[in-house]
């Protein structure tokens, strides 16, 4: 090979990098490893962290143990999804743009608006892009948003305020709901957007069409973050009037992965169409007039329009939105509807029990889907520790994010939940309760906390 | 050409939704288990859906008939050769995969006590580690979730950096030949791109940026460069541009999408620059999954480390015998903030993590070595017969990773465009390089054939390229209506795009 290229060696090659710029040593990286050395040490790491296989895990905030089907896996693992590249060539990508069109078909009738785009990141940087769109929209620069909305989109949409000279107002919660006095009174002529959650992240179920009245009477877009789960039950953003709707698709298909890779959907209005951001597959024929699929609308974006695209996204998460639309067409229309008042049935069940310990009290009265919110008596890291020691993540402490809620614990329930886990949780908390008024020993409670036997 | 329609081209596509048919399903879901009440006793009645959405009914094995017929209609990395320049398709090591399955880590809550994720904390520290050594530079930011993100955070970083020190800079600099996120970014970080224009040998034209560090004085907040650039060439005045952008008070942003051209044989920090940004799902083989999941780490230097993102991933030294711990920093008050939710795309580190130790530190200087060796004898191949005539290089010089040619002269002297070329190269089983870009070279198709392809593909793929062009010397019309044996034929991209269908009509 060196000889067709006409160099007596590979440093020929090299030698257009300034002497001084070339690396004198080998980095500082260990050698290399043959594949069993590489999975053993991999395995050790894992074997480290209590995931939801070892722990029964209440967790939720944003992120959910759902049931990811086998079918997903085997669809999801095929080389011909897994390994090739965005498709530029649509012709040999037939298999990928449809996808894409079925997964936006399948996102616009959870959210029951007309466009999806092809999915972005994840969450929080989906309600970030949102503001972009919103300023591109209205020609105004100011963002109001409720504290419902979950506190890592807020602080996402702060972060990329900064580049969109922007200002970002908080609106409050009151009895676990957006503060709608506070809202209409926050939003004016110059709002661009008005974001709300619904859920909101303390699990409670908002009304989003009379809270989003306020954004439509001054002319700003409401921006509705939603968790897709509740759709079969709740009423869609679409028919809230919401100009965007939103969320983080990883409950539909995707693993827990220690927060990522999972996916953001991203849905609006046929208005807005020409400023969406990212992929959007679109359904047109070849030259012999047959169905095919292409990237539609392509001059929004970057490799097209550069500094004048819609939004700076490339590589997204397609292999992610594959596996939510397999999902999906799993669950079915009736088994989506169902799954969603499972868990209503369940977080109901378990919101009663759950209060019925001693010391435990509800956060919040307002009505709520799969998730909601609880005051401990007892020190919720604490309760946290003791509960971990039987086996149970018990919970999101609300303390993290809210000051005002440190004695505030979110649990999240999914179908993977049974009732007997949620008694066993019950137990739990009156057990770490009872200790806690008992004893002020702290006997070994701040040890590192050992694994339980799978369940 | 005669034109027997292919089974699979004779096969209408169908969506999953037109095949359909009510009360079919797959899923059986277990029961409640617990007393049930009224929905609209728990939940007021109009915060309620009155109807289902209508998503597909239908059974298990037309679930997987479906997919696997619609994998049938991709090609993809695992079929065939895909020198796609600036994307780095290299093969993905199955290992990757199945160490990303392990429960421990494809079944961990983000948001679980660090204390009970100890070894993710810690496989991320290390992945951390093992980027700054391959950037040489001291720390870095797992966070941004693809290049592009990475672009934005270090531009925001940038921004940052600058009001800290009591400035408010507004102009970005970036090469005429820079990928198109590059200026994307640069506008959503709220500042304005002004363009540097590419020399004779194919680097930064150094009267040129000084001309527009003088034109713009004290505007200047950061200039992007990638290096190797986007015409696969080192910039040998790197350091000079460096030293001309520090003196100017501005930032060194790299962008990263061709690191696999220097892995373990030049780092960026060593050339000057302050942030770089990492795309793992290239250089660090995570499957590019048809667009996507990927990731986009950033390295900084120590001026810059103060603004990186929240949380910040930290090992805490031993205190009281049980061995270091790891742990997320959140207590950063000059941070720019979150880019994302949570800590970044988890399951994409532990597979670039497992690339890494796989291939060592000898391993990874390899693997650029054969990519620049790879890149290289193509290109040589290339410049033989009549692809050397039609299809010139468009700078000549050793390349690094990959190579640009210019199908100009072949357009005129055959009537074919560089986009006939690439179609006609379907029918071969190749997937085309990158074309059309970047935007100086005319009919540009930029070729980046990666360490992992064979001497014997890139000869096939040369033979290819050779054959296609004598075809055209006798019958042009041949590649210009390619291809004619994949799926579906030319699509027309402009309807698609002057009247969207975007979803199913149901």
């Amino acid at each position: 090979m060196l000889d067709a290229i006409g160099v007596d060696s590979l440093a020929e090659l090299f030698a257009q990098i300034p002497e001084p710029l070339r690396q004198g040593e080998r980095l500082g990286l260990s050698p290399g490893m043959s594949e069993e050395e590489v999975y053993e040490q991999l395995r050790v790491l894992a074997e480290r962290n209590a995931d939801a296989e070892e722990q029964v895990c209440f967790i939720g905030a944003g992120m959910y143990d759902h049931y990811v089907p086998a079918i997903v896996d085997a669809i999801t693992s095929r080389s011909e999804f897994l390994t090739p590249y965005t498709p530029y060539q649509p012709e040999i990508s037939q298999g990928g743009l449809q996808v894409m069109f079925e997964f936006q078909t399948a996102m616009s009738e959870l959210t029951a608006l007309p466009v999806s785009n092809a999915a972005l990141y994840e969450g929080p940087s989906s309600v970030a892009s949102a503001g972009y769109l919103a300023i591109g929209a209205t020609k105004r620069r100011r963002f109001v948003v409720s504290r419902g909305l979950h506190p890592h989109s807020r602080e996402t949409l702060k972060t990329y305020a900064v580049g969109f000279d922007a200002e970002v107002v908080e609106v409050g919660i009151e009895g676990g709901l957006t503060n709608a006095a506070e809202l209409a009174e926050a939003v004016d002529g110059e709002t661009a957007a008005v974001f709300l959650q619904n859920p909101n992240f303390l699990g409670a179920v908002e009304d989003v069409e009379a809270l989003g009245a306020t954004a439509k009477e001054h002319g700003a877009l409401l921006v509705v973050a939603c968790d897709p789960m509740t759709l079969g039950v709740l009423k869609p953003p679409g028919e809230c009037g919401a100009d965007i709707a939103l969320g983080e698709g990883q409950p539909l298909g995707n693993r827990l992965d220690f927060g990522g890779p999972s996916f953001g959907f991203f849905c609006a209005t046929e208005e807005q169409i020409r400023r969406m951001p990212g992929r959007i597959a679109g359904e047109t024929e070849d030259v012999d007039g047959r169905r095919g699929f292409v990237l539609a609308l392509q001059t929004r974006e970057q490799h097209i329009r550069r500094e004048k695209a819609t939004n700076n996204i490339c590589t997204a998460q397609a292999l992610n939105a594959l596996a939510a639309m397999v999902h999906l067409a799993w669950l079915g229309r009736q088994g989506f509807r169902e799954l969603g008042e499972l868990l209503v049935q369940r977080t109901a069940y378990a919101r009663e029990r759950l209060t019925a310990v001693s010391g435990v009290e509800l956060l919040h009265e307002a009505p709520v889907a799969r998730e909601f919110a609880l005051r401990l008596e007892a020190p919720v890291e604490t309760v946290l520790d003791r509960c971990a020691e039987r086996g149970i993540a018990a919970g999101y402490p609300l303390g993290r994010d809210y000051p005002e809620f440190e004695d505030g614990l979110l649990i999240a329930i999914t179908e993977r939940r049974t009732k007997a886990q949620i008694d066993e949780l019950a137990e739990a908390l009156e057990a770490a309760t009872t200790a806690s008024r008992g004893s002020f020993c702290t006997d070994d409670v701040q040890k590192e906390p050992r694994k339980e036997v799978a369940r | 050409m005669a034109l027997t329609e292919t089974p699979m081209q004779a096969e209408r596509a169908q969506t999953v939704f037109e095949k359909s048919k009510p009360g079919r399903r797959a899923a059986a879901l277990p029961e409640a288990g617990v007393p049930e009440k009224p929905l609209d006793e728990l939940i007021p009645e109009k915060l309620l859906r009155s109807e289902p959405p209508r998503l597909p009914e239908i059974a298990e094995p037309e679930i997987v008939r479906h997919y696997n017929r619609l994998s049938r209609r991709n090609f993809d990395l695992d079929s065939g050769f895909y020198p796609l320049g600036s994307c780095t398709m290299k093969h993905n090591p199955r290992l990757n995969e199945r160490v990303a399955a392990l429960p421990g880590h494809a079944r961990l809550h983000p948001a679980q006590d660090p204390r009970r994720a100890q070894g993710a904390l810690e496989l991320m520290w290390l992945l951390q580690e093992s980027l700054s050594e391959i950037c040489g530079l001291p720390h870095v930011s797992l966070q941004p979730s693809a290049g592009s993100h990475g672009e934005l955070a270090g531009l925001l970083l940038t921004r940052a950096y600058h009001a800290d020190r009591g400035e408010q800079r507004t102009k970005v600099l970036a090469p005429d030949t820079s990928h198109g996120t590059n200026p994307a970014s640069v506008t959503m970080a709220g500042y304005e791109v002004v363009k540097v224009a590419t020399n004779e040998r194919g680097g930064v034209e150094m009267d040129d940026l000084r001309a527009k560090l003088a034109e713009n004085d004290g505007e200047v907040a950061c200039l992007m460069l990638t290096n190797p650039n986007t015409l696969g060439v080192f910039d040998e005045n790197i350091a000079e541009i460096a030293a001309l952008i520090h003196e100017a008070g501005g930032t060194l942003y790299y962008d990263g999408a061709n690191l696999n051209a220097v892995m373990g044989h030049s780092r960026p920090g060593d050339m000057g620059f302050d942030i770089v940004h990492v795309n793992l799902h290239k250089s660090f083989s995570q499957p590019h999954g048809g667009g996507g999941p990927g990731a986009g780490p950033i390295a900084v230097s120590d001026r810059i480390e103060p603004f990186l993102p929240r949380p910040q991933v930290v090992r805490r030294e031993d205190s009281n015998g049980h061995g270091p711990s790891y742990g997320l920093d959140f207590e950063r008050p000059k941070s720019i903030g979150r880019l994302r939710g949570f800590q970044g795309n988890f399951g994409v580190f532990v597979r670039s993590y497992a690339y890494i130790l796989s291939l060592g530190a000898d391993g990874l200087a390899e693997a650029s070595e054969i990519a620049v060796l790879n890149a290289n004898y193509l290109k040589a191949r290339l410049a033989q017969g009549r692809a050397g005539k039609h299809l010139p290089i468009a700078f000549d010089r050793h390349c690094m990773h990959e190579f640009v040619l210019s199908g100009r002269p072949m357009k005129r002297e055959l009537g074919l465009a560089t986009l006939d070329l690439a179609k006609r190269l379907l029918d071969f089983g190749f997937h085309p390089p990158t074309v059309y870009f970047p935007l100086l070279v005319d009919e540009a198709l930029m070729v980046e054939p990666t360490e992992t392809e064979t001497k014997e593909s890139l000869d096939a793929f040369a033979d290819a390229v050779e054959q296609i062009l004598a075809e055209a010397e006798a019958n042009p019309d041949l590649a210009k209506n390619a291809p004619y044996t994949t799926p579906v034929r030319r699509l027309d991209e402009v309807r698609a795009t002057r009247h969207p269908v975007v979803r199913q009509q149901l």
